[in-house]
């Protein structure tokens, strides 16, 4: 793998997923994302790490980009008193969130950016104490009362008048803050204020063992928690280089594939809900909760959280995992599949339900590249990026998938990519739980294993998720490995900005309808 | 005035203040059945009228006596519509205080003071939610004069109780002007009482909201009250609907056996009726807020039709 034009030392990791990684210095840091940018790539995450140890080391800024074929992850080493490092969100806009954030936890700033205004810092903490620092160790309390109004774009004009919601709303949901600046109903400008959720979730990585961090990056979105584990546990093997049995990767799938279909089950009805058609809220509640309570009698969990373990899973070997208990499985995809054959034909013959979804919060493939709009909403927007069809790895490799794709980017479009991946989730769940190969389904890591880098990616219900990982040297006691850094990131990041595109011009009771569609995480993006 | 006429007053007012809820009770059931849910019961709506009652009343610290006073307005409103309209008996004492114009008035004026009282507060929903209800009522209540003055064509006189006394108790004719008048009515009712295709009674999405935005702020015994007036207003809705529509049944004076047979008959009718309000509610999506200016045109139009109906025929 390389980048054309930059001569840079990548080195690849041993992953399932092709991912090489080397050190920038300042002046390649943009250019290395001007090459990126020009050859088709997108910027995936970016964090701040700390690895200054007493007088030696650095903070670091790193990046990661997929590219055609792989990922390369950039580390920028801030040497001497630098704080800085060139801004790179005039190329990659959604960068933007990520350097905020980073500049809130480490106090590493992007030089000359546009906005510089706090993201995570909400004045629960003062602005010169930055917790992801080696030297704090987050026992310390703050009053919170340096607490400032948060400078909000505003948008001027006659008759122009904003209305704020959040971030307590009126229904159960997660906490974020929306400023829409409108005219009449007609929605003007969107800005999002989010980091309600902060919970130092990637502080209390750096206290934990290697082989326990699976089951905190299993907190950090519930709703993914499969697909978190996952990317934790690809890094952590992808570091210690461990070859996970076939059964094991076989049964990793069939859950997130569990996962993929419950959420879109639910956000489904969720939406015919928004639109005051309650009939499909029940159907599909319906049909999740009996899909959860197998989750429960069969995984031992209903949202399969810690099933997931580093060098394999944590699932019964025999019963209630035996043949008829899979067989069980399959029983419930085929009638799953029959109604939401039938509820698919009711949705799209709904005359009123059309006219909502119809051509609402369209994101055009143009707007959605130039965002870097990802997972399920950018296969209804003409992008068809999907990580079990470009780089499949087993059972897909074998299974084979068939990516969703629409091109239209309307609410209508998203409601079909969400029925389209239902359908093909249960077909690979039908193909996995009728394979599935015997054998063990789990490999025991040593007490003492490298330290190291890794990477782990995987396509969660939502979009693709990322885990970056540095070990360190094993402390020859009791815990063995500790987590130097885990960076855990959620396709939110990328998402979010898009939300505040896709709204402008539609009228403000369409927003919840909107933002329903793409459901996307206030707990992921905020650690 | 007589002691009759005090009787099937006071029957009238006392069906109506106990028999609201039970109506939105039996609405909400009906939807719940309809989509395969086992539904809160049929008393659901009274046990949340006594917990509200119970409840302290939260009020905002830059709210105005307008703020404290509107939910009894609105009920009172309600109230008085409710003792106009001849839900059990045309021999109503308080039926010469207000006509069919005068009950859109007080419709219209229950309205008023609550966008105000929501303007009140000064949150952006409340305003919010002020405006699109000023918007569903302008448009809403020429369409529901027109239906009204439809019926009154027929009977010469716009006081209820004369127009219902004339369609229950002559001779059954056949009024096409009705036909055209009823769909109107039921478009005009599904707009007024917040109900889907225009509103969602049932959400929790601040944005989308239209009535329930007005009452956000409230609490305790204020919302108890407006939640009471809401459900007076469905009842009242209905039985002027049930009235001008289907008006037999309904007792002349000096009739008492027929006062008492009038209760089963309008549980009756008001049974069929919450049945198909929430069968046509579960079948519809929620409209674009835009929309409604277009589906209350059409009960406008409908309504109109209705008058022209009425001339053609010479009836």
């Amino acid at each position: 793998m390389h980048l054309p034009g930059l001569k840079l030392d990548l080195k690849g990791l041993p992953a399932p997923i092709p991912l090489s990684r080397g050190m920038v210095d300042a002046a390649d840091w943009s250019a290395a994302a001007l090459a990126v940018a020009e050859c088709g790539g997108r910027l995936v995450a970016l964090w701040g790490s700390d690895r200054r140890q007493g007088e030696t080391g650095n903070f670091v800024i790193s990046a990661a980009y997929a590219m055609q074929d792989g990922m390369i992850w950039l580390d920028l080493p801030l040497t001497g008193a630098q704080s800085g490092y060139p801004d790179i969100s005039g190329i990659f806009s959604f960068a933007g969130r990520m350097q905020r954030a980073t500049a809130d936890l480490l106090g590493i700033h992007a030089e000359n950016a546009a906005d510089t205004r706090p993201w995570l810092n909400h004045g629960a903490w003062p602005v010169e104490h930055f917790p992801l620092r080696r030297e704090v160790n987050g026992a310390a309390c703050f009053d919170g009362r340096s607490l400032k109004d948060y400078p909000f774009v505003r948008v001027e004009g006659d008759g122009v008048h904003e209305i704020a919601v959040g971030p307590v709303h009126a229904g159960i949901i997660e906490p974020g803050h929306f400023r829409f600046s409108v005219v009449g109903e007609k929605v003007l400008r969107l800005e999002e204020r989010l980091g309600y959720k902060h919970k130092g979730i990637e502080k209390r990585f750096e206290q934990l063992p290697a082989s326990e961090g699976h089951r905190l990056a299993g907190r950090v979105s519930g709703d993914s928690t499969v697909a978190y584990a996952w990317a934790y546990c690809m890094a952590l093997e992808s570091a210690w280089n461990l070859q996970i049995p076939a059964r094991a990767s076989w049964l990793r799938a069939l859950m997130l594939e569990r996962e993929r279909v419950a959420n879109h089950l639910g956000d489904l009805g969720a939406l015919g809900n928004d639109a005051a058609f309650s009939f499909g809220l029940a159907q599909f509640m319906c049909l999740k909760e009996d899909w959860l309570r197998l989750n429960k009698e069969l995984f031992g969990h209903r949202f399969m959280m810690d099933k997931i373990i580093p060098g394999g899973v944590d699932v019964p070997l025999d019963a209630p995992l035996d043949a008829p208990g899979l067989a069980r499985l399959v029983a419930q995809c085929e009638l799953v599949e029959r109604e939401v054959h039938q509820l698919r034909s009711i949705y799209d013959n709904h005359a009123g339900l059309q006219d909502r979804f119809i051509t609402t919060g369209r994101v055009v493939p143009e707007l959605a590249k130039q965002l870097g709009l990802t997972g399920f909403a950018a296969r209804a927007s003409g992008i068809s990026h999907d990580l079990r069809v470009d780089f499949p790895i087993s059972p897909y490799r074998e299974l084979g998938v068939k990516a969703a794709f629409h091109r239209s980017g309307d609410v209508a479009a998203r409601a079909k990519v969400r029925f389209e991946e239902i359908l093909e989730s249960l077909r690979l769940i039908r193909r996995m739980a009728s394979g599935l190969p015997d054998g063990e389904q789990r490999v025991n890591p040593d007490k003492e294993m490298p330290a190291g880098f890794g990477a782990g990616r995987i396509e969660g219900w939502r979009g693709e998720i990322f885990v970056a990982l540095e070990i360190g040297a094993s402390d020859q006691g009791e815990q063995g490995n500790r987590i130097l850094r885990c960076h855990c990131h959620d396709p939110s990041w990328q998402n979010w900005p898009v939300l505040e595109y896709a709204v402008i011009g539609n009228i403000v009771p369409d927003f919840p309808l909107i933002n329903k569609s793409f459901n996307l995480s206030y707990s992921g993006p905020d650690l | 005035m007589n002691l009759s006429g005090l009787l099937s007053q006071f029957l009238a007012i006392m069906a109506a203040l106990l028999l609201a809820p039970l109506l939105t009770g039996w609405v909400n059931q009906w939807r719940a059945w309809l989509q395969n849910r086992s539904g809160p019961g049929l008393l659901q709506p009274y046990r949340m009228l006594r917990k509200l009652f119970i409840k302290e009343s939260v009020v905002a610290e830059s709210a105005s006596p307008l703020f404290r006073m509107a939910p009894y307005v609105a009920f009172g409103c309600m109230l008085l519509s409710c003792a106009i309209i001849p839900t059990l008996s045309t021999d109503l004492p308080l039926s010469p205080a207000a006509d069919a114009i005068a009950l859109v008035g007080l419709f219209a004026m229950a309205r008023v003071f609550m966008a105000l009282a929501a303007m009140d507060i000064g949150t952006a929903f409340g305003s919010l939610g002020a405006r699109r209800e000023m918007l569903i009522g302008f448009l809403a209540e020429p369409a529901l004069l027109s239906v009204l003055f439809t019926a009154s064509l027929i009977s010469q006189s716009t006081a209820l109780t004369e127009i219902v006394e004339n369609l229950a108790h002559r001779d059954f004719v056949l009024y096409p002007s009705l036909a055209f008048a009823g769909i109107a009515f039921c478009l005009v009712s599904f707009a007024e009482n917040a109900r889907v295709p225009v509103d969602n009674p049932t959400t929790h999405l601040e944005l989308t909201m239209i009535h329930e935005a007005l009452i956000l702020e409230y609490s305790g015994r204020h919302l108890a009250l407006i939640e009471w007036a809401i459900s007076l207003k469905l009842f009242a809705y209905s039985c002027i609907g049930l009235a001008l529509f289907f008006p037999w049944g309904i007792a002349e004076a000096q009739a008492p056996v027929a006062l008492i047979l009038a209760i089963p008959a309008m549980l009756f009718k008001l049974a069929i009726g919450g049945f198909l309000l929430a069968l046509i509610e579960t079948l519809c999506a929620k409209m674009r807020i835009f929309r409604v200016p277009e589906f209350l045109a059409t009960a406008f139009l409908m309504a109109v039709i209705g008058m022209l109906t009425h001339f053609l025929l010479g009836s």
